[in-house]
C-alpha cells in the first residue's frame, strides 16, 4: 500500500529551486490540497515574479503569470468571470507584501473568494538575496549589507496580523514548514483554504513561513533551524482570523 | 437597426461594449471618462455582468488580464495619466497575446496635466506604451456615431488577432453628444481554445505567459508576433479621405483635430485654396500608403494635431521627404480653429509656391 | 513490510530527508553523482524503516515514495 507519493496534480518538470529550498514542500500542499478536493480540472492558479515565477510549470492545472504583485488582481479578474472555478495565487513576500500591497489589501477587504498561498522567507531570492518587507531587524542581506536598519527602512510587516485587522477577510491563517509537525499543520491549513472558497465563503490566506538556504547562507538543515530561533518568535503561527469559527462562537 | 438615440460619446462607448458582448468592466475613475465607469456600474448588474471599481489603474488592468485569459470579453477605459498606470498591464496583455479593449479617452499633460481634451497620447498609443516590443491596434474616432462602432469591432479584431486594442478619443469626443444608432450584434465570440478555464482534466494545463528565459524562444515570439501585425497592416488600416482627388495641401489630422480640419478645407475652398484632408481611423496600422502616393501629386501636408506634434514624425516616415510637412496645433487643452488650420495652409503655400 | 523508493535524478542532496528520519536510515550516496550533480539520498537500511513517511513529508522534490 502506497504511504506516500508524489501528488498527481504536480507535473513531472523537475523543480528549479535551489536544493533545500522549501518551496517545493508548499507546491506539494498545494498540490495535494487540490487532489484531496478533487478540483484540479476546475482549478486555475497565478504564478508570482519572484522565485515561484515558474510555478505555472509545476502544476497540472491551468495557470497565469502574472505581473510583479499583480496576482490578486488577475485572480479577482478570473474569479469573476468564472465564480464556479478555483483560482489561487501562489506569491512571495516581495510580490505580496511590497509591490503588491494594494492588491492584497484590497482583495482581502473585498472578502474575493480567492485563496492565496503566501511564502514569507524573508528575502528577494530570486534576485539574489535583498531585502524583503518581512527581513528581521538586523538581517543582513544584499541591499542591507549592515543589517536591517529598523531607524531608515522600517520595521518588518506582519502581514497575517495587518490583514486580520481588517473585517472582511474570511481566514487568515501563519503556519511553517521547517519540521513534520509544522508541514502536517500547514497540510490542514492550505486544505482548508481551499475548500472554504469550494464552499464559496470567500478570501482565505496562508501565510507559510519558508526558507531561503542559498541566501540566508546556511545549510537547508540550518535555515530550518533559523525558522525556530528567529522567524516563528517574529512570526508568531496560529489562526489570525477565523470568520467561520466567529459565527459559530456567537451562535 | 434601431432608432437613434442622443448619448454622450462615453455613454455610447459603453453601452456598445455591452452590444458586442462585453459582460467584464474594471476601472478607477478619472476626468474626463467617468461617465463609462458610472453607466457600466448601472448597466452590468441588471445583465448579469461584472462592473469593479479597482483599487487603482493598475489592479484595474490586471483583472482585465485575468478575464482576458479566461478568454472572455472585457475592458477598462481612462484617461491620459491613468492610462500610463496601465501600461504595464498592456505589455502582459500584448505579451501573452490576449484580447481586450482599452480606451484612453485623453486629457492634457504631461504630469497631472489638466482635464481638458487633448490627443498628446499619441507616441504612448500607437508605439507601444509600455516596455518591449508590441502594438496595440489603435482606432480613433472622430464622432459619437464612430466611438459606438469602432468600440464594437474593436472587441472583434482583438477576438480575430489574439492582442489587446485601444480606442483613442478626447476629452471633446467622450463629453460631446450626438445622435447615434447603435446597432444589435449577434455575437461574434470565436471559440478560444487557448483559454484558461480549468482543464476539466480532459486536455494538457494553458498557461498564460509572457515569460521566455531562453532568448532565442524570446525571439522567436516576437518575430512571429510581428508576422502577425504585417496582416494586420495589411488587412485593418483605416482612413477617410475628403476632398483631396485635386488638393495642393493635405491636412492630416484624427479624432476632433479632424472634424476641425474638415470645417478647414471648406472654409479654405471658399476662398480659392484646394485643401483636402487625410484622417486616420487606425492610427496603428498607420495609412502610410495613401499619405505615400497622395506625397506625388500634392505641394504639401500639415499635420493638425492638439499636441507639440508627435503624429507628424508618422506623416513624414510615410511621405519619404518627397514634400514638407507642417504642423498646426494646440496643446495643454486647447483646441486649433479652422482660422488657424487655413493660415497655415496660406504659409505653406507661400512656401511652396 | 515498509519501502521506501527515491527517484534519485530528482534529488538535490539537501539532506532534509536525512535529518527527519527517526531511525537514522537515510544518507547521501558516498559513491554517485546523478545527472544533476548532486549525491543522491538512498536508504541504508530497509528493513528499519517503519514507513512514518517522515522523509518524504520534508523533501521540496517530491522525490520519495513510501509503502507498506
Amino acid at each position: 500500500m502506497v504511504v506516500f507519493k508524489k501528488p498527481k496534480s504536480l507535473t513531472d518538470v523537475p523543480l528549479h529551486y535551489c536544493p533545500g529550498c522549501t518551496h517545493g514542500i508548499i507546491h506539494r500542499l498545494v498540490a495535494e490540497a487540490i487532489d484531496e478536493l478533487g478540483i484540479e480540472g476546475k482549478t486555475v492558479g497565478v504564478a508570482p515574479v519572484g522565485c515561484s515565477v515558474m510555478a505555472y510549470d509545476y502544476f497540472t492545472c491551468d495557470m497565469v503569470e502574472a505581473a510583479h504583485g499583480r496576482a490578486p488582481a488577475v485572480a479577482t479578474g478570473l474569479k469573476r468571470c468564472m465564480p464556479d472555478n478555483v483560482i489561487f495565487t501562489y506569491q512571495g513576500d516581495g510580490d505580496l507584501a511590497s509591490i503588491g500591497m494594494a492588491e492584497t489589501v484590497h482583495a482581502a477587504t473585498r472578502n474575493e473568494n480567492i485563496t492565496i498561498i503566501f511564502v514569507n522567507n524573508a528575502i528577494y531570492g530570486m534576485t539574489g538575496g535583498q531585502m524583503a518587507p518581512t527581513s528581521l531587524p538586523g538581517q543582513v542581506t544584499q541591499t542591507s549589507p549592515y543589517g536591517r536598519d529598523v531607524n531608515t527602512v522600517g520595521l518588518p510587516i506582519r502581514v497575517s496580523e495587518m490583514l486580520s485587522a481588517l473585517d472582511a477577510p474570511y481566514y487568515i491563517e501563519r503556519v511553517a514548514v521547517n519540521n513534520v509537525k509544522n508541514v502536517k499543520n500547514a497540510k490542514k491549513a492550505i486544505l482548508k483554504a481551499f475548500k472554504n472558497q469550494v464552499e464559496k465563503k470567500g478570501f482565505s490566506l496562508i501565510e507559510v513561513v519558508s526558507t531561503c538556504p542559498t541566501n540566508w547562507g546556511l545549510t537547508p538543515e540550518k535555515a530550518l533551524q533559523w525558522v525556530d530561533e528567529k522567524m516563528i518568535p517574529y512570526y508568531p503561527l496560529g489562526v489570525y482570523k477565523d470568520r467561520g469559527a466567529e459565527a459559530k462562537e456567537e451562535k | 437597426m434601431s432608432e437613434k438615440v442622443l448619448m454622450k460619446g462615453n455613454e455610447a462607448i459603453a453601452e456598445a461594449a455591452i452590444k458586442a458582448g462585453c459582460r467584464f468592466y474594471f476601472g478607477y475613475p478619472i476626468t474626463p471618462q467617468t461617465e463609462i465607469a458610472a453607466y457600466m456600474a448601472k448597466r452590468m448588474p441588471k445583465i448579469g455582468g461584472t462592473f469593479l471599481q479597482a483599487e487603482s489603474e493598475v489592479s484595474a488592468i490586471n483583472m482585465v488580464y485575468g478575464v482576458a485569459g479566461a478568454g472572455y470579453r472585457v475592458m477598462t477605459s481612462s484617461s491620459s495619466p491613468g492610462v500610463s498606470l496601465k501600461q504595464e498591464g498592456i505589455s502582459y496583455i500584448a505579451g501573452a497575446d490576449l484580447p481586450a479593449l482599452i480606451i484612453n479617452v485623453q486629457r492634457g499633460g504631461p504630469g497631472l496635466g489638466g482635464i481638458q481634451p487633448s490627443q498628446s497620447d499619441y507616441f504612448q498609443a500607437v508605439k507601444g506604451g509600455g516596455h518591449g516590443d508590441y502594438h496595440l491596434i489603435v482606432y480613433a474616432p472622430a464622432s459619437v456615431q464612430e466611438m459606438a462602432d469602432y468600440t464594437i469591432k474593436a472587441f472583434d479584431v482583438a477576438d480575430k488577432y489574439r492582442m489587446p486594442v485601444m480606442l483613442l478619443a478626447d476629452g471633446t469626443m467622450g463629453q460631446m453628444m450626438e445622435p447615434v444608432e447603435l446597432p444589435e450584434v449577434s455575437a461574434n465570440e470565436i471559440e478560444k481554445p487557448w483559454a484558461v478555464r480549468g482543464t476539466n482534466c480532459a486536455r494538457p494545463h494553458n498557461i498564460i505567459n509572457s515569460l521566455y528565459l531562453k532568448p532565442e524562444q524570446l525571439e522567436k515570439t516576437n518575430f512571429d508576433r510581428f508576422e502577425k501585425y504585417k496582416e494586420i497592416e495589411k488587412n485593418e488600416c483605416l482612413y477617410e479621405e475628403y476632398m483631396t482627388e485635386d488638393a495642393d495641401i493635405v491636412l492630416v489630422a484624427f479624432g476632433i483635430a479632424a472634424r476641425i480640419s474638415k470645417n478647414a478645407v471648406v472654409e479654405a475652398r471658399k476662398q480659392g485654396l484646394k485643401v483636402g484632408l487625410i484622417r486616420p481611423i487606425t492610427l496603428w496600422p498607420f495609412p502610410s500608403e495613401v499619405l505615400n502616393k497622395t506625397a506625388d501629386r500634392v505641394k504639401g501636408f500639415i499635420s493638425v494635431e492638439l499636441s507639440m506634434g508627435q503624429m507628424i514624425e508618422d506623416v513624414k516616415l510615410a511621405t519619404e521627404c518627397k514634400k514638407p510637412v507642417r504642423l498646426c496645433n494646440r496643446t495643454g487643452g486647447m483646441i486649433v480653429s479652422p482660422e488657424e488650420v487655413v493660415e497655415s495652409v496660406k504659409k505653406l503655400l507661400s512656401e511652396v509656391e | 513490510m515498509a519501502k521506501v523508493t527515491f527517484n534519485s535524478d530528482l534529488c538535490k542532496g539537501c539532506s532534509l530527508c536525512v535529518a527527519a528520519c527517526p531511525k537514522q536510515i537515510i544518507a547521501l550516496a558516498k559513491d554517485k553523482i546523478n545527472a544533476k550533480g548532486h549525491s543522491p539520498a538512498e536508504i541504508t537500511d530497509q528493513s528499519k524503516c517503519i514507513a512514518c513517511a517522515f522523509c518524504a513529508t520534508m523533501c521540496p522534490d517530491s522525490v520519495i515514495t513510501v509503502e507498506k
